[in-house]
């Protein structure tokens, strides 16, 4: 379905503050597979992510979706065919709109938008039904602006939106970070439930190897702008949240041994 | 009284600057200073057209095109070129200070002996009332012709905030209201933001060069000068109708817009009457732009300061 060819990404080349985020990254990712990417911060997860989504272009490689190259797309062109949950509460809705709005912007998603009327009745109706399930009292609310909803409340609304229109990828970045525990668990209930439902095809970036253990079939970890491990199937299925933490001991090792070996070097040949 | 109508009417006419400036301003956070020159680009357009023989409704519509035009200009050095809004919109308006004086070939071009579409109304109410009839409304003698020339602009803005409400309530309209709101959001969700911006500055230059055009008409000439100071008279009436209707469900803040324009004409009316000096007007009219820019930050200080003395005590 994603085919992720040897990407990379410099953001400010050639200045003080050059990064390095992706340095050659090879994915591939079967149709309907929900995958989930771990790394240390400033691994390259949402620099990955938003490399798919399209929000800058890449300066190497390639990138398939289901056929499509669309390395060179625009990210609103890529957004007809992407799903996508932010990290912050407030990225992913209109504050200033409704809630019936922000569903009714999202059931256009990748369609044309002419002069029909924006809120139909029958699709605000539908949208009852739709908020119903979440148990947070919503289907009373449609009409609130969404800027006063909780972040999880937000966040829940958020999801519904980016799969109202099946995507053939559901990008989730940290979507619960700034949730309580609580909360959180709840919407990674309901993200479970509907990539179940659809069987959608997702990456989802977290910082809980809970998550991670629990959910999913197939974990990549990344570092330092590459993947460092990347496990599937039943390698994925005995990962117990033990190795992980083992793993990312290892790269932290190695991390502070490179740059002993690095001047140990230096000193031999220079 | 017949002060009083004609600050109305006025105030009606430059309603239509207030929307535009609403659409720029409030629904994009667009700071558009294009509204500065294409106020007069469409008034010079108007004015030449009107003068050249061609139908008073057709030269308005021309104006309203001339202010589309000038908007996608500033929109697209914008959004192609990511160049900052206000530096953009001064771009393009001191281009039309050359463009709106080849338009015009001079500085000033009297509508007198023209057809105009306040004559026609001007001879609507001769053939409904007969020439020369008063009437008294609340006790004061008013020309019904005054009267007639009130409703009709009335009835105008009423027409052009319903097609406003209409659009904005549209697919469309809806995601160009998301862009303004959150833009990496509505891109999520396959909109093209960036033309989203330029229909909408461009929207607004034409909403601004109509009042360009209709104020022309109504004063009987277009001045290459006529733009200046617009954009803050615009933002005057947007900031003013917010704060009468304190509701900010869309239809509501456009009725705001109109009020807060009518209000403002008003104010002006009544303190040039009192003995302002016409020169001091523009430098007030920013001082009190100021004022209702910041109050509402100040206010909210005060809220947080009192709230922590509560905490402290
Ligand atoms: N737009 C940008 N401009 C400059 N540098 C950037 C930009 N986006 C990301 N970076 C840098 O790229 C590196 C990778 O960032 P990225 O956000 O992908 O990390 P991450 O794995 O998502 O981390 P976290 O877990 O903290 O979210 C970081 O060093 C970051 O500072
Ligand atoms: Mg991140």
């Amino acid at each position: 379905m994603l085919k992720i060819i040897d990407i990379s990404k410099t953001f400010n080349p050639g200045t003080a503050n050059e990064v390095k985020a992706l340095q050659g990254v090879t994915i591939e990712i079967e149709k309907g597979s929900f995958v989930c990417v771990l790394g240390t911060n400033g691994s390259g997860k949402s620099t990955a992510l938003n490399a798919v989504a399209g929000s800058f272009m890449v300066d190497e490689g390639r990138i398939i979706l289901d056929g499509m190259d669309i390395t060179r797309w625009s990210e609103h062109k890529r957004a007809g065919y992407i799903g996508r949950v932010f990290q912050n509460p407030f990225s992913g809705t209109a504050p200033g709109m409704s809630i019936q709005e922000n569903l009714a912007l999202a059931l256009k998603r990748g369609k044309k938008r002419g002069l029909g009327w924006g809120l139909p009745k029958h699709v605000v109706e539908n949208f009852k039904k739709l908020v119903a399930p979440l148990n947070m009292g919503l289907e009373n609310r449609l009409e609130n602006p969404i800027g006063k909803l909780s972040g999880g409340q937000r966040q829940a609304i958020t999801l519904l939106m980016a799969t109202a229109i099946r995507p053939k990828l559901l990008l989730l970045d940290e979507h619960t970070a700034a949730l309580d525990p609580k909360t959180a668990s709840k919407v990674i209930d309901l993200t479970q439930q509907v990539i179940l439902k659809d069987n959608l095809t997702t990456l989802m970036v977290t910082h809980s190897m809970q998550h991670a253990v629990n959910l999913g079939d197939r974990i990549i970890m990344m570092h330092h702008g590459k993947v460092a491990y990347d496990f599937k199937d039943e390698d994925k299925k005995r990962l117990k949240v033990n190795d992980l933490l083992n793993l990312f001991d290892e790269l932290r090792r190695k991390d502070n041994i490179d740059p002993a070996v690095a001047e140990l070097l230096k000193e031999q040949y220079v | 009284m017949s002060l009083l109508i004609g600050s109305f009417t006025i105030g009606l006419i430059l309603a239509l600057l207030a929307l535009g400036l609403f659409i720029s301003f409030r629904i994009f956070n667009f700071p558009d200073i294009t509204a500065e020159g294409s106020f007069t680009f469409g008034a010079a357009t108007g004015a030449s057209l009107i003068v050249a023989g061609m139908n008073p409704l057709l030269a308005s519509a021309a104006a309203f095109f001339a202010g589309l035009t000038a908007g996608s200009v500033t929109g697209i050095i914008h959004t192609r070129f990511n160049i900052n809004p206000l530096l953009a919109g001064i771009l393009v308006m001191t281009a039309l200070y050359s463009i709106n004086l080849h338009v015009m070939g001079k500085s000033n071009i009297p509508l007198l002996n023209v057809t105009t579409i306040f004559t026609w109304v001007d001879n609507f109410s001769v053939w409904i009332s007969g020439a020369g009839s008063r009437t008294n409304v609340l006790g004061w003698d008013v020309a019904m012709k005054d009267i007639w020339l009130l409703l009709f602009c009335l009835m105008g803005i009423l027409i052009f905030c319903i097609l406003l409400w209409w659009f904005f309530k549209t697919n469309l309209g809806t995601a160009m209201r998301a862009t303004g709101d959150n833009d990496q959001m509505i891109r999520a969700l396959g909109v093209n933001t960036k033309a989203m911006i330029i229909t909408g500055v461009a929207l607004s230059n034409g909403f601004v060069a109509l009042a360009g055009a209709m104020l022309a008409q109504f004063q009987g000439f277009a001045d290459v000068q006529m733009g200046i100071g617009m954009m803050v008279w615009g933002l005057a009436s947007v900031i003013i109708g917010e704060a009468i209707i304190n509701d900010h469900s869309l239809g509501f803040v456009i009725a705001g817009a109109v009020f807060g324009s009518v209000l403002f004409r008003l104010l002006v009316a009544i303190v040039l009457r009192w003995g302002l000096n016409p020169n001091d007007l523009k430098i007030i009219t920013a001082m009190f732009v100021f004022i209702a820019l910041i109050l509402p930050g100040l206010m909210q200080n005060r809220k947080k300061y009192t709230f922590k003395k509560k905490i402290h005590a």
